[in-house]
């Protein structure tokens, strides 16, 4: 009995490993805030992956509610953090970028979340001349 | 003396496919496909410090008022009516309000513009729609109300590229397309309080 070559099976699971490699991106940070982001059908995608910096506002999530509560929180890379520390972080996030012209401040945002929360983050990001800012939402149908 | 020829054994690679397989899988979980999407917004400049009286005047014709109160309900408000309304109804009434098609007095002011590729244009471009919210409103409401206003928007500009080029706004030239985004239709959209003055109360 004649058994199939396999030697170039691993080449080929390697091709297909590199591809998702490029297409993908890592997840960068591990999400301590849960949020559902609202619906809309005006969206575009957010193109240049490396200019766009994120935002998550929502209440903690469920491991962590015992210890923070469920009121509103900001996000800023690993930790929970105040509005006014945005200034902070948009200007770290500015520094390691090619293009600074085009940074993009996504804000991903729970539904719920209470409108005060947004204007004041959106003041400081006014303030910290990041003004291109992309409410991050998923397409209805 | 018979020299038997040995064969060199092969490394065995059968288990090289299941480590990548592994490494791929690891990867496909690690990982989040390319499919951000979200209602790109530009903010306007921060205030000079400089300067006193930022206040903008807007005649009281040009604004159209969109509120938001704390339990998300829409109110809608011109020099000709003012209500709550549904949010189903916000784009039409938007159109309306910046194309003012019979040039009504009580909606927004037109004036004669040249512009590059289109002529001779009465245009609106003097209408600003000034949203409020609460601090209290859920950002579901202001996000439709958003996607509802960049809807109108892009619809009015679809309009016009039909009317006058016979095809849809994105498949017009860019330098086209420059002409209706920022001199016939400009989106006005105001988030602070505009100050305004004439017309009455």
């Amino acid at each position: 009995m004649v058994e199939m070559n396999t030697s170039s099976l691993p080449d080929l699971i390697f091709t297909i490993l590199f591809f998702f490699m490029m297409v993908t991106t890592m997840r960068e940070v591990t999400l301590k805030v849960k949020f559902v982001v609202p619906q809309g059908t005006e969206l575009e995608k957010l193109e240049k992956k490396s200019a766009v910096s994120f935002i998550y506002v929502g209440p903690p999530t469920d491991q962590l509610r015992a210890q923070m509560g469920s009121g509103t929180r900001i996000q800023l890379n690993d930790r929970y953090a105040e509005p006014k520390e945005v200034m902070d972080f948009v200007a770290a996030e500015r520094q390691g970028m090619q293009n600074q012209a085009e940074q993009v401040i996504s804000i991903k945002a729970d539904k719920g979340t209470q409108m005060g929360y947004i204007t004041d983050i959106k003041e400081v990001l006014r303030k910290s001349w990041a003004l291109r800012i992309n409410y991050s939402a998923s397409r209805r149908n | 003396m018979a020299k038997k020829k040995k064969k060199m054994p092969g490394l065995n690679t059968s288990s090289t496919a299941d480590i990548s397989f592994m490494l791929l899988i690891f990867f496909l979980v690690t990982t989040s496909m390319d499919t951000d999407m979200g209602l790109a917004r530009h903010l306007p400049q921060p205030p000079d410090p400089d300067q006193e009286d930022a206040q903008v005047d807007i005649k009281a014709r040009n604004i159209l008022y969109v509120r938001l109160n704390f339990e998300g309900q829409l109110w809608i408000e011109d020099e000709t009516t003012r209500g709550y309304a549904d949010i189903k109804e916000l784009r039409q009434r938007v159109k309306e309000f910046v194309k003012n098609e019979q040039n009504y007095s009580k909606w927004p002011e037109k004036h004669v513009k040249i512009l590059d590729h289109l002529g001779r244009c009465y245009v609106t471009d003097k209408h600003v729609i000034s949203v409020q919210t609460d601090r209290g409103t859920p950002y579901d409401a202001y996000f439709q109300v958003q996607n509802e206003l960049v809807a109108a928007y892009s619809e009015l500009r679809n309009e016009l590229a039909k009317e006058k080029f016979g095809r849809e706004y994105q498949y017009l030239d860019d330098e086209i397309k420059d002409v209706i985004r920022k001199q016939y239709y400009p989106q006005n959209i105001s988030e602070a309080e505009p100050k305004k003055y004439g017309g009455t109360k």
